[in-house]
């Protein structure tokens, strides 16, 4: 097998941007929870004094819930392998004369532009509720933050969707896996800098990916309460990236129907 | 011209042989049917020879090509009906048919033509707008076989196109099938468990039963080789008649059942009187006796020892597999 075909890769995307379009379902829950998060937790506890937070709440919160809803919409359509292996659709794709890796590209492709697409509306939705970015590079930085967490969250996915045959265990990775991660990634409360948490948590955020991205975003969109350089940052969720995006298409490559 | 040629094909699943040293060649532009049970190695072998599967072991090529050295080569030539529904169900018929043609590489105006022609040749041109979801089990395999013929294949692949279809639907189904071998010249290899299907469709059929090819033949010669008649009787003693009947020469094979036998015999209605002359001899009563046409059913009876309704239930795969693993606990 050999080889990146255009054309595969862009039906592969095709497809998804059709199904994301359609589905007025997932349309609508991708954009509602992080509205709830910003427009109810972000304005009721606007004025809370958290230690270790130099801005308003709702600016703090505003990039975790950026990160949130971009790795959820990825790791979703990575995951969503799943349907097409119970609904046989993927037989019909592997059986094609092109390349697994024109087909994984494809997908991640599709999943990171629906992401993407939903990354935006939250930051404009942030924005109107008087979120501030920092600067326009921050800005380019923020959307290249974007795009890498995308492909990250589409390889950890196809992993989980290459090693699984059902949904139950779906819920079980988010649950015990995800939520976890993302308590201690900073969305929603400093950690390192903050004097109230032990620190065996704050060891614990600094071996969590989710970590890293979410500090990325926060530095690079609003300049503040970020614990590292965003281009740091940006060094590690790419290595992370590259890591998770090999691991998914290599089970993924493997897999048989 | 072979088609598919297979030489000593073999797939073994942890130690359990699934599909066992098969050999054999589909012709050119003929129909060809594989008849088993479930579980007789009818779709490992497809998955073999649609490059799903790697064989454990022999050889086999498809339209010229290695299945497992030319995978690409291979998979151009082919379409695939799948016994699963293949489809996606949030796309339209249309798209799903424009989705497989673009993956196989057809040019724009090529694209539009084919959809249109295979889409009047399964007769769905009027739902080709609506979402697959809401097509009944009949329309959506008239559009995988839509779909499969998409890219001009040389040799089509069936699994169990009819299962799980009412017998209308089945007819149908049938219709367009052969109606595309005629049309388009495809190649057709099939699988069936379905004996009437087999009947209707197929130049000609391999028995497959545990792994194993039993017999491969034209369906009429399959018949033959059983007799032209079958004959049916029940009397008061079925065991002693059947003894007696060994003796004649006339008869090719008898069959015994819980309450009557089966005679594969030539001109069954002149041998009524010559059994009743024999069952009146042994002083036995004939309660019941009636001629038909052999049927593949007799076929497979002849070469399995048994009926193949008998394995719907159990499927001796999970027989064996049961076995596999006693042997090993």
């Amino acid at each position: 097998m050999r080889g990146i075909e255009i054309h595969a890769i862009y039906v592969m995307w095709l497809r998804q941007m059709k199904r994301f379009v359609r589905s007025k379902s997932r349309l609508v829950a991708t954009f509602i929870q992080p509205l709830f998060f910003l427009a109810i937790l972000g304005t009721g506890l606007r004025g809370a004094v958290i230690s270790g937070m130099d801005s308003d709440y709702m600016t703090f919160i505003a990039p975790g819930i950026v990160a949130m809803s971009i790795l959820f919409s990825s790791m979703f359509t990575g995951v969503a392998v799943l349907w097409d292996k119970q609904f046989g659709f993927l037989q019909e794709v592997l059986v094609a004369p092109i390349s697994r890796f024109s087909i994984i590209f494809g997908r991640t492709l599709g999943g990171a532009t629906t992401a993407l697409i939903q990354g935006f509306i939250i930051l404009a939705i942030a924005v109107g509720l008087g979120v501030r970015p920092d600067s326009i590079l921050g800005m380019l930085l923020t959307i290249v933050f974007m795009i890498v967490i995308a492909f990250t969250a589409v390889g950890f996915g196809l992993a989980v969707a290459s090693k699984m045959s059902d949904f139950q265990g779906f819920q079980i990775i988010m649950n015990l896996i995800i939520l976890p991660l993302f308590f201690l990634s900073t969305a929603f409360f400093p950690i390192a800098t903050n004097e109230n948490i032990p620190q065996v948590i704050v060891y614990l955020s600094f071996v969590n990916p989710l970590f890293f991205m979410v500090d990325g975003i926060r530095g690079s969109l609003t300049g503040v309460n970020n614990y590292l350089p965003p281009l740091i940052d940006l060094a590690i969720v790419f290595v992370i990236c590259i890591f998770m995006m090999s691991i998914g298409s290599y089970l993924f490559g493997k897999s048989e129907v | 011209m072979d088609i598919i040629k297979t030489e000593n094909l073999t797939k073994k699943f942890n130690g359990f042989t699934a599909v066992d040293s098969i050999s054999f060649k589909v012709k050119k532009g003929e129909i060809f049917g594989f008849l088993g049970p479930n579980g007789a190695g009818k779709t490992t072998t497809i998955k073999m020879l649609t490059t799903l599967l790697n064989p454990t072991n022999g050889n086999a090529d498809v339209a010229g090509f290695k299945v497992n050295k030319n995978k690409d080569d291979v998979r151009k030539n082919i379409g695939i009906v799948f016994q699963e529904p293949a489809l996606d169900t949030e796309l339209t018929g249309r798209e799903n048919l424009d989705f497989h043609a673009r993956m196989y590489g057809l040019g724009k105006e090529k694209r539009k033509n084919r959809i249109n022609e295979v889409l009047k040749l399964v007769d769905l041109e009027d739902k080709q707008n609506n979402l697959v979801k809401f097509y009944s089990g009949g329309m959506k395999r008239r559009l995988e076989i839509a779909r499969g013929l998409m890219h001009y294949p040389t040799v089509l692949f069936l699994d169990e196109p009819t299962l799980g279809l009412d017998s209308q639907t089945r007819q149908a189904i049938w219709a367009y099938i052969k109606k595309m071998n005629k049309e388009e010249q495809t190649t057709i290899f099939l699988t069936t468990h379905y004996m009437d299907e087999a009947d209707n469709l197929c130049d000609r059929i391999g028995i497959i039963d545990h792994g194993k090819i039993l017999v491969i033949d034209s369906t009429e010669n399959l018949k033959n080789s059983i007799g032209n008649d079958v004959i049916v009787l029940s009397s008061s003693d079925n065991d002693k008649i059947l003894k007696r009947l060994k003796k004649e020469s006339w008869i090719k094979n008898t069959k015994m059942y819980d309450s009557y036998l089966t005679l594969g015999v030539k001109k069954g209605e002149e041998k009524i009187p010559l059994i009743i002359e024999i069952a009146q001899s042994l002083n036995e009563k004939i309660k019941a006796i009636s001629v038909r046409k052999p049927t593949l059913d007799d076929v497979f009876l002849s070469y399995t020892g048994r009926k193949i309704r008998d394995n719907e239930s159990v499927s001796p795969f999970r027989e064996a597999m049961k076995m596999y693993k006693r042997g090993r606990g």
